[in-house]
């Protein structure tokens, strides 16, 4: 039965009280709403509505159409259509309530027991919940209804015991992960019992989400029991949408019109039920991420931002430098809001890689240096581009330009080092077959030229065993192997600028050293530029022939790197600075390495 | 793997033994009813407690499961109370029927759903949002219905099908078309929608994650990094659905299969029902729930051939 359990909502927990009112400012979710109502009160009141008895049958209305005393006809019966279809609602309806109440009993009783407790209860109810899902629920429902006889209420109990894993395994989720909170704990410390805790800390966890699924299920419920109805296997004499439909198939020829009223019934309440659930989740959603958004917005960078005075520039001191690689100007990258504004994260940017030169582009996180690289790379995140500037690739300019500027341009013009090492490399294909994708793609290589290529890119970079490196998965080697193999890809189609973003801040002290060196010897073995992001002013020492400092979006000071080192003048710049004179960063500068390697 | 296999192999097998278990205990508990139900409501205290006898319901619960049960692993699976027919013939013989239908309602859904989703995710705007719309109808509205609309459409209205019946494929393949065509696309609409939201889902996610933009920067084309490394990563979550899908089509074939008066497992599974059919019943349950195991062991070997940490632990 497991088919009817596929939407598991995933809904922040806590229910907000501006939920109704969103709900009815959407048109949509408005209108099922108010289709809901109308259907709760026919299924409360039907009966008192109902022009006729239901089941009063009349030889001389058999199959009559639409009349003043018979506004939808009558049936094959000679029964007032109307009147069934009140009726029936009400025993619909509740049909389904009766299985929710026992999904729900069932499901989120066994969730927070199994949940709570784990143990002996986990493996029993993952057993139960793997045979409820074996079999369809409409088999199971046969097999009942031949065992037990037509009863629409013993039907639609067992359904409720099929549908029931829907909210165990939403409730177990959420009780397992909220079961060791520092909070769960600090009550049961403070000597409440376990179903106070229960009560007040893991069901308001799991209200809204349960609230989300009863609707779907309710929908479900409705759809199956019209369904067995429809197959003629209910009670004849209770009126039901599918037993009204049942008739309208039998006279489907003489009376098409038959069918229409409970067809129409039971889609129309289907659906509603179904986009009012979507709707509490995308408000649940809309909500919850405002207060996300809100929260990021407080923790934001709290520096005073100077967005007027230009960027402390030092000139270089004479020595002689390679030709403009890479050239920066004025370089505006913003993101499109819903409400049509731009949320601008590069502010200007000016900056020039030399052939031969690394250049070090260094802020805080959040100042805009990674969205300067993607930019040059024209990899902006969903919803981002260059809003204005230039950026110029030895002589041709990259802002904005189309995919077909970038196909000469990205692999091998511009190479790319990412700063994670495991989450850049595609979990599903070899570290040989996505070495190698590129080469036969870009270079136009053979598989074997691509093979032998790739085999000695991953000697160079350092890898022991390069055979077995290319035949294994990214799961199988470590974060320092795995950053190896991207940078021997990043050079694997011959490019002249190498942007590395991050490249070793995620892995170990020892290995940042070993892969700080790799990059010197492979970029003054091409006489590669290259644009290297960093946030340490360790490595920039270490590895720069210039830098640029990054502030919330600005580059506020540049210059070769012994003029910053020695002539500091933004207090941004002396700030971080003084950040590795005094220690302070988490991360061991790597300064010391200068001495040693110089 | 070769391990792999068979735990999963064996974890199938008690499956099917327990779920035997518990159907027989539901199906035959209650005999006196059973046979007083055969017989009619008028019938004598002596004829019912005859007609138990006859067939063998006076005995003790457990020694009629394990009789049956010592049969089934022979392949015998009794015989209809009422026309004698041997349970296993019944069944295989409208097996091909039913499974027609359901396999091609999964291949057709898999198809469209993956078209669809790749197509929602990647270019967005409104394509999304009518895909939005459509996947929460095809997921509202019950699979008879949308069967039932097909039929006063297509059949009734326009003419262009049969509207019920079923020509074998091998009478006439172009028969077989015109017979099976509105039954798979009945059953498919609601899969379609479910599958179509869970690839558009996970490849949505899939291009979020950083890879894609690391392949992108080696000059691999978007198209290409979709249609082969973010497609193969959506694909194990938009399997594991269509699983799951797979045992609903089951399930929704025994309705349309009776709206078109087609004659497979499911038409077979109502009529045993009124009937009480209950040797019947019980071959079906068995057989379901074989078809069911079976799908599900070929699902773990392509989840393991698509993803190399399932394979490789």
């Amino acid at each position: 039965m497991s088919e009817y359990a596929v939407a598991t909502p995933g809904a922040p927990p806590i229910a907000r009280r501006g939920l109704v009112r969103g709900l009815l400012t959407n048109p949509l979710a408005a209108a099922a709403l108010v289709v809901l109502a109308i259907v709760a009160v026919v299924a409360v009141a039907g009966s008192f509505l109902a022009p006729y008895p239901p089941n009063l049958a009349s030889l001389q209305l058999i199959l009559a159409p639409p009349s003043p005393e018979h506004l939808l006809g009558a049936d094959s019966a000679g029964r007032d259509v109307l009147s069934r279809l009140l009726v029936a609602t009400q025993i619909s309806v509740a049909a389904a309530l009766v299985s929710l109440v026992v999904a729900l009993v069932i499901g989120v009783t066994g969730g927070l027991i199994a949940g709570y407790y784990g143990g002996f209860f986990d493996t029993a109810s993952s057993w139960l919940t793997a045979i409820v899902m074996a079999l369809p629920a409409v088999i199971v429902l046969l097999a009942a209804r031949a065992a037990l006889g037509p009863s629409v209420w013993l039907s639609m109990a067992i359904f409720g015991v099929l549908l029931s894993p829907a909210f165990f395994r939403l409730v177990y989720a959420s009780v397992n992960s909220v079961r060791h909170e520092l909070y769960v704990d600090a009550a049961r410390v403070s000597g409440l019992s376990d179903p106070r805790i229960v009560g007040r800390h893991i069901l308001a966890v799991v209200r809204a989400p349960i609230i989300i699924q009863s609707t779907v299920v309710l929908g479900i419920a409705i759809a199956v029991q019209s369904g067995l109805e429809f197959l003629g296997l209910g009670d004849l004499a209770v009126p039901t949408w599918g037993s009204m439909l049942n008739d309208g198939f039998t006279y489907m020829y003489r009376a098409p019109m038959l069918m229409l009223w409970p067809a129409l019934a039971i889609a129309i309440t289907t659906i509603a039920l179904v986009v009012v659930s979507n709707a509490i989740r995308d408000e649940l959603e809309r909500t919850s991420s405002k207060r996300r958004k809100a929260r990021r917005a407080r923790a934001g960078s709290t520096t005073p931002v100077d967005l007027v005075t230009p960027a402390v520039v030092h000139e270089s001191d004479g020595a002689p430098r390679g030709e403009a690689l890479l050239s920066i100007g004025e370089l505006v990258v913003g993101y499109d809001r819903d409400d049509g504004d731009v949320t601008t994260v590069v502010k200007g940017v000016d900056l020039t890689v030399r052939r031969g030169e690394i250049h070090g582009l260094i802020g805080e996180s959040g100042s805009g240096k990674t969205q300067t690289a993607f930019a040059v790379l024209g990899l902006l995140p969903e919803g981002g581009r260059v809003v204005s500037g230039s950026i110029d690739f030895d002589g041709t300019d990259l802002a904005g330009a189309p995919e077909s500027v970038y196909r000469r341009i990205r692999g091998r013009k511009i190479g790319y080092i990412p700063q994670e090492p495991m989450s850049n490399l595609d979990p599903s294909f070899t570290i040989g077959s996505q070495l190698i994708e590129p080469m036969r793609v870009v270079l136009g290589l053979s598989k074997k030229e691509a093979t032998d290529k790739a085999l000695a890119l991953l000697d160079r970079v350092g890898i022991p065993d390069p055979r077995r490196t290319f035949a294994s998965y990214p799961h199988q080697v470590s974060g320092g192997m795995a950053q190896r193999v991207l940078i021997a890809a990043a050079v694997s189609c011959d490019p002249e600028l190498l942007i590395a973003d991050e490249p070793t801040t995620a892995l170990d002290v020892t290995v940042q050293a070993e892969v700080l060196d790799l990059l010197r010897d492979l970029q003054q073995e091409r006489n590669l530029g290259v644009l290297l992001v960093t946030h340490n002013f360790g490595v920039v020492a270490d590895l720069c022939d210039s830098v640029a400092v990054m502030q919330s979006g600005r580059i506020v000071e540049r210059g070769p790197v012994e003029a910053i080192f020695e002539r500091p003048e933004h207090p941004y710049t002396r700030a971080l600075l003084d950040a590795i004179l005094e220690d302070a960063d988490p991360r061991p500068p790597l300064v010391s390495r200068e001495g040693a390697s110089a | 793997m070769v391990r792999f296999i068979l735990r999963r192999l064996l974890a199938g097998v008690v499956l099917v033994f327990v779920i035997s278990a518990l159907a027989f205990a539901m199906l035959y508990a209650n005999s006196a009813d059973i046979a007083r139900r055969i017989l009619g409501q008028n019938a004598s205290n002596e004829l019912v407690q005859q007609k138990q006898t006859e067939l063998g319901l006076d005995r003790p619960l457990w020694q009629q499961y394990t009789d049956w049960l010592g049969q089934a692993l022979t392949g015998d699976l009794g015989r209809s109370w009422f026309t004698g027919q041997l349970v296993i013939d019944g069944v295989t013989s409208r097996l091909a029927v039913t499974l027609s239908l359901v396999i091609g309602a999964t291949v057709l859904s898999a198809i469209v759903a993956l078209i669809i989703g790749v197509v929602a995710a990647t270019r967005g705007g409104w394509v999304d949002r009518v895909v939005q719309v459509l996947s929460v109808l095809g997921f509202a509205i019950p699979g008879f219905l949308v069967a039932l609309g097909l039929v006063l459409l297509f059949s009734i209205q326009l003419g262009w099908f049969k509207a019920t019946g079923y020509t074998p494929i091998t009478t006439s393949f172009s028969g077989w078309v015109a017979s099976v065509t509105l039954p798979i696309i009945a059953l498919a609409l609601g899969t379609i929608a479910i599958v179509a939201q869970q690839v558009r889902g996970s490849v949505a996610d899939a291009l979020k994650r950083d890879y894609v933009r690391t392949l992108r920067s080696r000059g691999l084309s978007a198209r290409r990094v979709v249609l082969k490394h973010v497609l193969r990563n959506a694909a194990g979550p938009a399997l594991a659905v269509l699983a799951v899908q797979f045992i609903g089509l089951l399930g929704g074939a025994v309705i349309v299969e009776q709206v078109f008066a087609i004659p497979g497992l499911g038409q077979l599974a109502v009529s045993s029902t009124t009937k009480a059919d209950i040797p019947m019943v019980m071959g079906l349950v068995i057989a379901t729930a074989l078809i069911v195991v079976i799908v599900n062991l070929f699902i773990d070997l392509a989840q393991a051939a698509l993803n190399p940490r399932v394979r490789l632990s």
